[in-house]
């Protein structure tokens, strides 16, 4: 009976504990924006890697999703007779919900993973260390330009993904379906918000973009200097910000369009 | 270097194509183009029952667009619903006798406000009210008007 109590004691003060470095890194990796922002090169090699090479699996599923959301939303529209409301809820769907948690859970998967991995084998090689040494502080260095790149790659992975997502929504349903084409782009025109709808779907993107790469270098930041940490690490990048990304969907969702 | 240039090419066509996005999204699939800014002017209208009318819903003059409604309110004193309605600055010379009435797109859609002209010589300005108003039909009304009609209709032709 003790022993559980324990167990749940030390399972808490662990997470407390995790949770708190977790926050005093990120406060020393802001530190480090500056000279990001002196030394913009840095970022941008860290945005070709987090975001040019995510283009490519952010556009194939998003006109993928675009295009099943054509056809599945064709099938239940046409019940009702309300089939030219299929732009409509093609681009509420998709700029509201889908187009920011759909590729940040992608973004997770390809350049979060990518980025735990690489600081943790940069720590369990040493070269953090050996930053160190020549008075480089690797959180400045290393981390804080892929933080930035990752905020600034998300929000616009996101709106990539929502206007491919259209745009499949439209391939299928005025392309394959035969839904009118005025009617396709005149009620979407109509019930779509620039405020409301898109700019919080940007809003959401930025926040899952922060949370997603922080976890990622945090998790790189703090593993056991080993293979077998780097791979554990890898995969609690991708699992924790997974369920970050949807519990933070769920808040910000509440707070925007709950009227 | 020629490796860094083509980095920089390959991020600033990123950049550019998740811009591009954004403005297609801003462009095509909202609504930012129309009646989206301030440019317009107020007019205030009290109506006893507004139905289902929501704010941002059209308001209408012969079928098409002129405005949107802007703020929906409750008068206190006269116990009446008061729609604020911002209406297009192209569209200055509205008669100040012009009624304005609520309808329903379709049987059940979103409810507006139509607008039908009168034939005053004066134009409405930002912050005049419209007076001659009519109300939302309440669907529900209509059905128990309907019913009640008929029931009453029932018993003539019984007796």
């Amino acid at each position: 009976m003790l022993e559980l109590l324990q167990g749940l004691g030390h399972w808490t003060l662990s997470g407390l504990r995790r949770l708190g470095r977790a926050n005093i890194f990120m406060l020393y990796v802001l530190g480090g924006i500056p000279l990001c922002v002196r030394r913009f090169r840095l970022v941008i090699t860290q945005l070709f890697a987090v975001g040019v090479l995510s283009i490519l699996i952010i556009f194939v599923s998003g006109l993928f999703v675009g295009m099943v959301l054509g056809l599945q939303g064709y099938n239940t529209l046409v019940d009702f007779g309300a089939e030219e409301s299929l732009g409509v809820l093609v681009a509420l769907s998709l700029v509201r919900e889908l187009g920011p948690v759909v590729s940040a859970l992608l973004f997770a998967g390809r350049a979060g993973s990518a980025l735990t991995a690489e600081i943790g084998l940069m720590k369990a090689t040493e070269q953090l260390s050996a930053m160190e040494m020549m008075a480089v502080d690797p959180l400045h260095r290393v981390i804080a330009p892929r933080l930035l790149a990752g905020i600034i790659a998300m929000p616009l992975l996101a709106a990539i993904f929502s206007a491919v997502g259209v745009f499949g929504g439209y391939l299928v349903g005025v392309g394959m379906l035969g839904v009118d084409d005025g009617a396709f782009w005149s009620q979407m025109q109509s019930s779509v918000e620039f405020r409301e709808d898109i700019l919080n779907g940007v809003i959401k993107s930025l926040v899952f973009g922060v949370t997603v790469t922080w976890i990622a270098v945090f998790e790189g930041y703090d593993t056991l200097p080993t293979s077998e940490g780097i791979g554990r690490a890898t995969t609690r990048t991708v699992v924790n910000s997974s369920l970050a990304v949807l519990a933070f969907d769920f808040i910000l969702t509440a707070l925007m369009f709950n009227k | 270097m020629v490796e860094y240039r083509k980095i920089e090419i390959l991020v600033g066509a990123f950049v550019f194509a998740g811009l591009l996005a954004l403005t297609i999204l801003a462009m095509k699939v909202s609504n930012l183009t129309d009646f989206g800014g301030g440019d317009g002017y107020e007019v205030k209208a009290k109506f006893d029952n507004i139905g289902g009318l929501k704010v941002r819903a059209p308001v209408k003059m012969a079928g098409v667009q002129i405005g949107r409604v802007a703020e929906i309110g409750f008068d206190n004193k006269t116990f009446q619903a008061v729609a604020v309605m911002k209406i297009d600055r192209k569209f200055n010379a509205i008669p100040k006798d012009t009624a304005a009435k609520i309808y329903t797109a379709g049987l059940l859609g979103e409810q507006y406000i139509a607008l039908e002209p009168g034939g005053d010589e004066e134009s409405l300005k930002d912050g005049d009210s419209i007076v001659l108003t009519s109300n939302a039909v309440v669907l529900e009304q209509v059905i128990s008007q309907f019913l009640y009609s008929k029931a009453a209709g029932d018993d003539k032709s019984g007796s």
